[in-house]
């Protein structure tokens, strides 16, 4: 169930210091980097199977076949170190516990992208992490392992932390260029075909920080290795976290396939204080809430909870126990929402906004079926209508909640 | 104008230009920069920022208050911000919201009287797994309990007094 990729190095005392890092196997994929030309590292990591971490699951190695090969224009990585989805705290492990994981992995990713200047855009209130980070790098700097030639070789690479200011949507990878170009945080239109990021006029990638520490053990051992692992569709592991009415909240890094169910009692040590169960969402606020009756074989992978009517996001799963009232969850993930919308599009910055105080007008007890009825066709306004999916994921809380839980929303109302 | 980078800033800024392709990118490092030297953001620091980015005044007012952690009017000397997303709701953070106010006798989104304290409720603070979690400046505190509150909160009285 457990298996230490990403996470081999977290118990290991002052391991985010770079002599420790070093004795404990980091950077020791590099030699094999170079003895790679960029387009195998690519390749490598592209029958990896890899999937991108940050949410969506996206396979790594096709994205970072849509940056030029023609070396016309400067490339650049670009790290989403912004982890503020509801329910996620992992990449945080990473950079405290092995920052220089995450420095290899960009090593790596801008090799093989031909990129010679990454940025990691951290969230804000992230101080101490920045600043962990920011030592890992300055270390790395003075060792050489970064800067005009990393490790003696004929590639020069500079890392730059960017610190973000307090905005979730800044998350969403078009948002976090704007926001790196010195602008609000607006995502921008999905182009029509798949293209790569553009940093200013730069062909650019933006991987999750999870996907890039991912990098270096694909490297060094192998696609097969890394295959190894998992299912055919989602090859690998990732790391999930457990939070809410939880025995055992934290981090845990499992194989994709793992069950559920399984994990959640036996390495989560179930529900907390003994109640039952009532509901789970998955992998972040933004998914659908499962009931505890919809658990059942779920195993942990994109297919499976598609399936299920749910998704993977980010793996950080929220446990709700039987005293809680599914009314007030909404009305807390509607506060979130309407206080996160970036607001350039209409259905979302009013949708969610009244969604709300529909909400809060229930609550109060001055809600009326009729109040309902327009909370649910709100939902059909939030969906497909706007630039990014930020209003579809209320219009899933919407459905899902209400929907599952019929009867608490309706005895609310008169 | 009267406001100017330190010496110190004024340094960093030079450097940043070279690692960025355009001069656009150094807005949210200046706004910090200025956040820390002046403890706000105020219209004069604004305007001393859009003229060394060629910008426009309203340009950086526009950036500056989109971003929720830049403060556009002063703040206390510690602000407590409670986190009150999902997952430290589960795990009781109301309840350390109430009891905040209560020892502060000021409600969330206001400062005591001496500016010393600020009380503002936020989203997720990425520290779910250890709710409710709490950071004050720039510190974050995890498993909050009230009896750690007062501790810390004795502990700011007695320093500063
Ligand atoms: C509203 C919204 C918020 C997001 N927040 C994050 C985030 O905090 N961190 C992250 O890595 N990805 C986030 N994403 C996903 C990114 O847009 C992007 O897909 C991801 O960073 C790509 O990296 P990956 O392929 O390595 O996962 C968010 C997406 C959306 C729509
Ligand atoms: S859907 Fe909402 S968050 Fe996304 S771009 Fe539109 S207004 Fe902004
Ligand atoms: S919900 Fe409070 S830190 Fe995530």
């Amino acid at each position: 169930m457990i298996k230490k990729i990403v996470s081999k190095n977290f118990d290991i005392k002052d391991s985010h210091i770079l002599k420790i890092a070093k004795e404990n196997g980091r950077y020791s994929s590099l030699e094999k980097l170079f003895s790679l030309s960029p387009q195998e590292a690519v390749e490598i990591v592209d029958k990896s199977g890899l999937r991108g971490k940050g949410g969506g699951g996206a396979p790594t190695g096709a994205k970072w076949k849509l940056i030029p090969t023609n070396g016309d224009k400067p490339t650049y990585l670009i790290v989403n170190a912004d982890e503020s989805e509801p329910g996620t705290f992992k990449d945080r492990q990473i950079l405290e516990f092995d920052p220089h994981l995450l420095i290899e992995g960009i090593i790596c990713s801008s090799y093989a992208i031909k990129s010679n200047h990454a940025y990691i855009y951290i969230r804000g209130e992230y101080v101490f992490w920045a600043k962990r980070l920011q030592t890992a790098i300055d270390e790395a700097y003075e060792a050489g392992i970064l800067g005009e030639s990393v490790l003696g070789h004929d590639y020069k690479l500079d890392v730059t932390l960017h610190r973000g200011a307090g905005a979730y949507i800044c998350g969403e990878k078009s948002a976090l260029v704007e926001s790196l170009e010195g602008k609000r945080g607006h995502p921008r239109l999905k182009p029509k075909q798949k293209e790569p990021e553009w940093f200013f006029d730069y062909p650019s990638v933006v991987n999750n920080v999870e996907t890039i520490s991912s990098v270096p053990y694909i490297i060094k051992e192998g696609f097969e290795a890394y295959r190894a692992f998992g299912t055919e569709k989602n090859p690998g592991t990732m790391l999930f976290g457990l939070s809410g009415h939880i025995q055992n909240p934290g981090v845990y890094e499992l194989e994709f396939g793992t069950n559920m169910l399984e994990f959640i009692n036996k390495i989560g040590g179930g529900v907390k204080d003994g109640k039952k169960l009532k509901a789970l969402i998955p992998g972040g606020s933004s998914c659908h809430v499962l009931k505890a009756d919809e658990l059942e074989g779920i195993t942990l992978d994109y297919e499976s909870l598609r399936a299920h009517g749910s998704s993977l996001g980010t793996g950080g799963m929220i446990v709700m126990d039987e005293t809680v009232s599914m009314p007030h969850v909404v009305k807390n993930l509607f506060e979130f929402y309407h206080h996160e919308s970036c607001g350039q599009c209409t259905p979302c910055r009013e949708g969610v906004s009244w969604s709300d105080k529909l909400m809060g007008k229930i609550l109060d007890g001055q809600g009326t079926k009729k109040d309902l009825d327009t909370l649910l066709s709100l939902s059909f306004l939030l969906n497909g209508k706007t630039i990014c999916v930020f209003a579809p994921s209320v219009a899933y809380i919407i459905d899902s909640y209400i929907g599952k839980f019929k009867d608490e929303f309706y005895s609310l109302v008169k | 104008m009267s406001f100017k980078f330190n010496k110190e800033n004024e340094e960093k800024f030079q450097k940043l230009l070279r690692r960025y392709p355009k001069i656009d990118s150094l807005m949210l490092p200046c706004l910090w920069m200025i956040q820390h030297q002046e403890g706000w953001i105020s219209p004069e620091t604004m305007e001393y920022l859009a003229e060394k980015l060629n910008k426009s005044p309203m340009d950086v007012y526009s950036v500056a208050s989109f971003y929720t952690m830049f403060h556009l009017k002063p703040v206390g000397k510690y602000n407590i911000q409670v986190c009150k997303t999902l997952s430290c709701m589960l795990r009781g953070s109301e309840d350390i919201k109430k009891h905040i106010e209560k020892r502060l006798k000021i409600k969330a989104g206001e400062s005591t009287q001496d500016m010393k304290f600020t009380i503002t409720e936020v989203e997720c603070l990425g520290s779910c797994g250890t709710a409710p979690c709490v950071c004050i400046n720039d510190d974050y505190i995890q498993n909050t309990t009230p009896q750690m509150i007062d501790e810390i909160l004795d502990g700011l009285n007695r320093w500063s007094n």
